[in-house]
């Protein structure tokens, strides 16, 4: 079982990252660009005795405590077999 | 007296930080590797700066997890002093020592070069030596040091007179232009409503000796140690 967590700027925190590769996209020739924002993304291996409510509990505390910084950031997990 | 540094993999600051408590500041000073639980017959800990954990997922956000980590917030809640400097800063934000985050430079630059600080808060144990308003002359060096936070954790902060130190220029203006990394209201420096840590981004222990450009720093570790001398 595999857990994917999404973490993500929260929408008030400003993205310099994000800016400067809009920035190179434009230069790409991409003109209907109006936005990008970086994030990051995780794989989890978890163990396949947990079960499926288990291992989104086990992810989520994870995403919380460590993978995300709850004071500029979001996350989302996703379980997947 | 007493200080502690504390030494996690990837710190680079540690030896300076010994440097200028040893020689400059003339106090019994010990590095305390980050595997260390007890931080009994220290009077205040430094945490450096360096790239704790290669910087690894979020600056600083490793460090928090390493068993010295529990020993310094309790040593905190005790009301000794907690010192951090740069990446310092940054885990100690991390570690819910001080609010906030510490975010990647608005102008995406590693900034390294000496920098005004106006001191707003001459109240604090950090400070006591120095004045309202004094500028400081102290180096910065680092790619995170854009202070965020949410606007109720701003107002608390300025409401109990949190923000400890701010970039200016020479005049002592605090400008767009005086601001080396987008912080939030030129913020360099905090501590927590205690006043017991301190955390900021620029480097007092790199402006100790005239030979580096400054000597400036020295009146941060004076305002420490005259406040450890008085309270024991």
């Amino acid at each position: 079982m595999k857990a994917k967590v999404y973490v993500t700027l929260k929408p008030s925190v400003l993205d310099p990252q994000g800016k400067a590769i809009h920035h190179s996209v434009e230069l790409l020739g991409f003109e209907n660009v109006a936005d990008v924002r970086q994030g990051k993304y995780f794989e989890i291996a978890l163990n396949t005795t947990l079960s499926e409510a288990d291992a989104k509990v086990a992810a989520e505390k994870i995403a919380k405590d460590i993978l995300a910084n709850p004071v500029i950031e979001d996350y989302k997990v996703e379980i997947v077999n | 007296m007493k200080f502690g540094v504390i030494v996690f993999p990837g710190s680079n600051c540690d030896h300076d930080a010994y440097h200028v408590l040893s020689k400059h500041v003339g106090q019994p000073v010990d590095f305390v590797w980050h595997k260390e639980t007890d931080l009994s017959g220290f009077d205040a800990v430094i945490i450096p700066g360096g790239f704790s954990y290669g910087d690894y997922l979020r600056a600083g956000a490793l460090a928090q997890f390493s068993p010295v980590m529990k020993a310094v917030k309790d040593f905190a809640e005790k009301g000794k002093f907690v010192f951090g400097v740069c990446n310092g800063f940054q885990i100690l934000c991390e570690a819910d020592l001080l609010p906030g985050a510490l975010m990647r430079n608005s102008n995406l630059h590693f900034v390294c070069k000496h920098i005004n600080v106006r001191v707003e808060n001459e109240k604090t144990p950090y400070t006591s030596e120095l004045e309202r308003g004094e500028i400081l002359l102290i180096p910065v060096a680092h790619a995170e040091g854009n202070y965020v936070c949410d606007d109720a954790t701003f107002a608390e902060l300025e409401d109990n007179n949190q923000i400890v130190f701010r970039y200016c220029d020479e005049s002592g203006e605090t400008s767009d232009e005086a601001n080396p990394n987008g912080s939030r209201s030129n913020v360099a420096g905090i501590c927590n409503r205690q006043g017991n840590v301190l955390g900021m981004m620029p480097h007092p222990e790199r402006a100790c000796e005239g030979l580096l450009g400054s000597n400036d720093g020295r009146d941060i570790f004076r305002s420490l140690t005259n406040t450890i001398a008085k309270s024991n």
